[in-house]
C-alpha cells in the first residue's frame, strides 16, 4: 500500500541525501575539472571532526557542525596546495634544486626532476582520478591508524514526528531543509560576490581572467576549499545518522556521481534537477514494492537511461533545446 | 643522451633495487619471526596460521579474532606449549578482501606448512578459500557465528550457528511479546539463509513471519524499513543486519520513535554498537549470542579471568567480541587434541578432535561463555552455551536467559557424521524444510 505522507518523507529524505552527497563534488568537477574520488573521505573528515568536538571537546552539535565544515574546508586548502596544483612542493623543490644540483656530481645531478616538479592537476580528468584514489587509501587508513576502527557516536537530535500508526524522524525532515538551503548558498556564492564571478570566469577561460588581472590560482585554491568545505558539512549534517568509521565516505559516492553525471554541466540546477528526479524514482519505486533493492535498481536504470539518452545531463539537454529555440527564432 | 648517465643511471637502478629488496625483506617478518624460520615446521614447533581482518570493512570485528588468537598462543606457551612445543604463530593481514585470503591460504599451506588454520570472518571469505583448504586437505577453523549447515572434513566450524543463535533469542521473545515476527535482514548469503531459520524457528515455536526484508549491504537509509515495520505493527523484529552501514538502522529506529523489541544474532555481540551509539538506540534489543563481554560467567568476569587476561595483554582495545572468544577456546580444543593424538600429523589430529574435545574438564580449561563446551566429533560444531543478552535504556546489558544448545541441523536434520564419510559440503534449510522455500 502507498501511504502519501510516506512517501513524501522518504522522497525529502533521498533528495536532500543526493543533493548533500553531490554538492562539493559537483563544484570541485564542474568548475575545476578534477574527478575527486576522495570526496567520500573529505565527508568523513566533516563527521569525524563534528563527532570528535561533541565528545571530546563538549561543543554544541550545530557548532560542532560548523566546526566539521571549517576543519575539511582547510583540510581541502592543504590538499589542494600539495597534491591538486603542486604549488607547495613546486615552490619547495624550486628552492631546494639549484644548491642540490650544484653540490652534486654532473651524472647525479643530470637525474634530478627539473621544475616545476608536479603539474597541476586542473582539467586532468585520468590523472585527477587516480592521484584523488590514492589520496582517500590514505585517508582511510590514516583515520583507522589515528583513531581506530570506530569512534563513539552521537545521537540523532529533535526526536520524531508521529502521524497516525508511522512515525518519522524530524532531524531528516530537517535535513531536506538544510540541502535546499545549501543549494541557495552555493546559488548566491557563484551568483551575486566578486568570488562567485572570478570563478565563473575562470571556468569560462582561464587564460582570459588572468589577463583581465584575476588571480586564477587562489580563484582554484577558494573553489577546491569551498567544495571540500561542502563536503565536510554535509558529513557534519550526516554524522549522527551513519556508523562512524574509516569507510563511511563510500557510501555517499555512488550517489554523488550519479547526481553530478545525471546533472550535467550547471552546478545548482543540475543538482536540484537530477536530485528530484532520482529521488523521485527511489523513493516512489521503494515504496511501491515495498523493498529497498528494487529502489536502489531503479535509481543506477535511471542513471543509465539518463546518461543514453541525455549524454550532456539534465543541464546539458536544456542547453541544447535553448540553442535550438534560438535558432528557430 | 650522454654514456655517462647512462652508466649512473644503471647503477641508480642497482642501489635502488637493493633499497627495496632490503624494504621488502622487512615486511615479510612480521609477527612469524624471519622467513627462514617461518617454512620450517621442525619437530619441536607448531605452527600456527592466523589470517584475521585488521583493516577493510571488517577490521572492527576481525581485529579482536586476531587479537584473542594471540592471547590464548601466550597463555599456551607460557604453560609449556603444546605437549611441549612451541607455537609459532604466522599471521598476515588479509584486508578484508577476498582475494587476498586465497593468496594468503596458498601461502600459509604451501610456504609455511602450517599444521592449523584459523581464517576469515565473513561466511563469503570461508567459501571463497574452503576450496584451497580441500584441495591441501588443510586442519582449518572458522569462528564466526554463522548460516550453519557446513560438513566439511578438514573444516571445524566452531562458532555458534544460526539455528543455534536464533533458536535462543526467538523462542524467548515469541513468549515475551507474541507470535508475529518482522524480519529484516542483510541481502546476502548469510542474511538470507538466516531468514530462512527465522521461518523455520517461527514454525516450531507456534509464531509467524508477518513480514520479510533484504536489505542491500551498502544501503544506510533506513526511513522505509521503519515505515514498512510500523506498518506491519508485529510484535518483535527480528534483526539479521550486517556491517558498517546498516548499523545505521538501529540510531534511526530510536530516532523514528519505534520502540518494538528487536531480536538479533548479529548486533552487539561483534560490533559492540551498545558501545558506540549513544544510548537508548539499542535499548530492548536482545542478542542470541554464545558470548559477549557482559556473559556473567565466572571463568569470564572474575579477577583474572578472560575480560582482565584480555584488556592487561591489550589495553587500548576498544571490546572482547563473540568471535574473540571462539578463536580463544578452539586453540584450547587444538591443544588439547593434539596432545591426546601425540602428533602433529593432521589426519591424526582430526581424528582427535573428532572423539569430542570438552572444555571445562579437569584438564582443559573452562570456556570463558559456560562451565563446559563440547566439539561435536560428528559434525565438526560446538554445542554452545547459548545466551540472551538485552540492552537497557542507559546500553547496560543483562543476561535474561541461558542454555546449552546443540548444533541441531546437521546432527538430526541432515545426517551428517564426519566420522563415517568423507564431506566437503554445505547443506541450506531450504532442502529440508517446506517453511523455508
Amino acid at each position: 500500500m502507498v501511504n502519501g505522507l510516506n512517501l513524501a518523507f522518504q522522497f525529502l529524505d533521498s533528495f536532500a541525501f543526493i543533493v548533500l552527497a553531490a554538492a562539493g563534488l559537483a563544484i570541485i568537477f564542474g568548475i575545476m575539472g578534477v574527478i575527486n574520488l576522495a570526496h567520500g573521505e573529505f565527508i568523513l573528515v566533516g563527521a569525524y571532526a563534528t563527532t570528535l568536538a561533541v565528545t571530546g571537546l563538549s561543543v554544541p552539535l550545530p557548532v560542532a557542525m560548523l566546526v566539521g565544515a571549517v576543519v575539511t574546508a582547510a583540510f581541502g586548502l592543504v590538499v589542494e596546495r600539495t597534491v591538486i596544483s603542486g604549488a607547495v612542493p613546486n615552490r619547495l623543490w624550486a628552492r631546494l634544486e639549484p644548491p642540490l644540483s650544484a653540490t652534486l656530481p654532473d651524472q647525479a645531478a643530470a637525474l634530478l626532476p627539473g621544475t616545476p616538479l608536479v603539474e597541476p592537476l586542473y582539467d586532468r580528468l585520468a590523472d585527477s582520478m587516480v592521484a584523488t584514489f590514492g589520496l582517500s587509501l590514505v585517508m582511510v587508513q590514516g583515520a583507522r591508524i589515528v583513531f581506530g576502527n570506530s569512534i563513539d557516536q552521537v545521537a540523532t537530535p529533535l526526536g520524531e514526528l508521529s502521524y497516525g500508526a508511522f512515525s518519522y524522524s524530524a532531524y531528516r525532515v530537517v535535513l531536506a531543509g538544510v540541502s535546499v538551503a545549501v543549494l541557495a548558498l552555493v546559488y548566491y556564492v557563484f551568483a551575486y560576490t566578486d568570488y562567485g564571478m572570478r570563478a565563473r570566469a575562470v571556468i569560462q577561460d582561464d587564460r582570459t581572467a588572468r589577463a583581465m588581472g584575476v588571480d586564477t590560482e587562489r580563484t582554484y585554491a577558494a573553489t577546491f576549499a569551498f567544495g571540500s568545505g561542502l563536503a565536510g558539512f554535509t558529513g557534519a549534517l550526516f554524522a549522527p545518522l551513519v556508523s562512524m568509521q574509516p569507510t563511511l565516505g563510500g557510501q555517499f559516492l555512488v550517489e554523488a556521481f550519479v547526481a553530478v553525471v545525471v546533472g550535467g554541466a550547471s552546478v545548482v540546477v543540475g543538482t536540484v534537477l537530477s536530485a528530484g528526479v532520482l529521488g523521485a524514482v527511489e523513493a516512489s519505486v521503494t515504496n511501491y514494492f515495498d523493498s529497498q533493492t528494487f529502489g536502489r535498481i531503479a535509481l543506477l536504470l535511471a542513471a543509465i537511461l539518463a546518461l543514453r539518452f541525455l549524454p550532456g545531463g539534465i543541464t546539458g539537454y536544456i542547453e541544447r533545446l535553448r540553442t535550438r529555440r534560438r535558432e528557430d527564432r | 643522451m650522454s654514456r655517462r648517465s647512462r652508466v649512473s643511471r644503471r647503477q641508480f637502478l642497482i642501489a635502488g633495487g637493493a633499497a627495496l629488496a632490503t624494504g621488502l625483506a622487512g615486511c615479510s617478518g612480521e609477527e612469524g619471526g624471519g622467513a627462514a624460520t617461518d617454512t620450517m615446521s621442525s619437530a619441536d614447533t607448531v605452527t600456527i596460521g592466523v589470517l584475521e581482518d585488521q583493516s577493510g570493512n571488517f577490521a572492527l570485528v576481525g581485529d579482536p579474532k586476531h587479537k584473542a588468537s594471540m592471547l590464548a598462543i601466550e597463555e599456551i606457551n607460557a604453560d609449556g606449549g603444546v605437549g611441549g612445543r612451541e607455537i609459532e604463530a604466522v599471521t598476515r593481514d588479509p584486508q578484508s578482501d577476498n582475494q587476498r585470503y586465497q593468496e594468503l591460504t596458498r601461502k600459509m599451506i604451501d610456504d609455511h606448512e602450517v599444521d592449523v588454520l584459523w581464517a576469515g570472518y565473513s561466511s563469503a571469505t570461508r567459501e571463497a578459500i574452503r576450496p584451497i583448504i580441500n584441495r591441501n586437505e588443510q586442519l582449518y577453523f572458522y569462528t564466526t557465528q554463522y548460516e550453519g549447515g557446513v560438513c566439511d572434513k578438514t573444516t571445524f566450524a566452531v562458532g555458534p550457528t544460526a539455528r543455534q543463535q536464533l533458536g535462543s533469542v526467538l523462542p524467548y521473545l515469541r513468549e515475551e511479546f507474541g507470535p508475529r515476527i518482522y524480519t529484516v535482514a542483510a541481502d546476502y548469503n548469510f542474511g538470507q539463509l538466516s531468514a530462512d531459520w527465522v521461518k523455520v524457528l517461527a514454525n516450531e515455536n507456534d509464531a509467524e513471519v508477518v513480514g520479510e526484508e533484504f536489505i542491500p549491504l551498502s544501503e544506510s537509509s533506513f526511513g522505509s524499513t521503519i515505515n514498512n515495520i510500523q506498518e506491519a505493527d508485529p510484535d518483535f523484529v527480528m534483526s539479521m543486519l550486517v556491517g558498517a552501514n546498516h548499523t545505521a538502522f538501529y540510531e534511526q529506529k530510536a530516532s523514528a520513535g519505534l520502540e518494538v523489541p528487536i531480536g538479533t544474532s548479529t548486533a552487539m555481540a561483534q560490533g559492540y554498537e551498545h558501545r558506540r551509539l549513544e544510548p537508548p538506540a539499542m535499548a530492548n534489543i536482545y542478542a542470541g549470542v554464545n558470548y559477549m563481554e557482559e556473559v556473567p560467567t565466572d571463568s569470564n568476569t572474575r579477577d583474572g579471568g578472560f575480560v582482565d587476561r584480555y584488556f592487561e595483554k591489550y589495553p587500548d582495545a576498544p571490546y572482547l567480541n563473540e568471535e574473540a572468544e571462539t578463536n580463544y577456546f578452539s586453540t584450547y580444543m587444538y591443544k588439547e587434541a593434539v596432545e591426546q593424538a601425540g602428533t602433529l600429523e593432521q589426519p591424526e589430529v582430526i581424528e582427535a578432535l573428532e572423539s569430542g574435545i570438552s572444555l571445562g574438564t579437569e584438564r582443559a580449561p573452562e570456556a570463558p561463555e559456560g562451565e563446559t563446551i563440547e566439539l561435536d566429533g560428528a559434525t565438526h560444531h560446538v554445542d554452545h552455551h547459548m545466551w540472551v543478552l538485552r540492552a537497557d535504556e542507559e546500553h547496560n546489558i543483562e543476561a535474561v536467559e541461558d542454555r546449552k544448545i546443540p548444533e541441531q541441523f546437521l546432527t538430526e536434520t541432515v545426517g551428517c557424521d564426519l566420522r563415517e564419510e568423507d564431506e566437503q559440503t554445505q547443506y541450506t534449510p531450504v532442502d529440508f524444510f517446506e517453511e523455508a522455500e
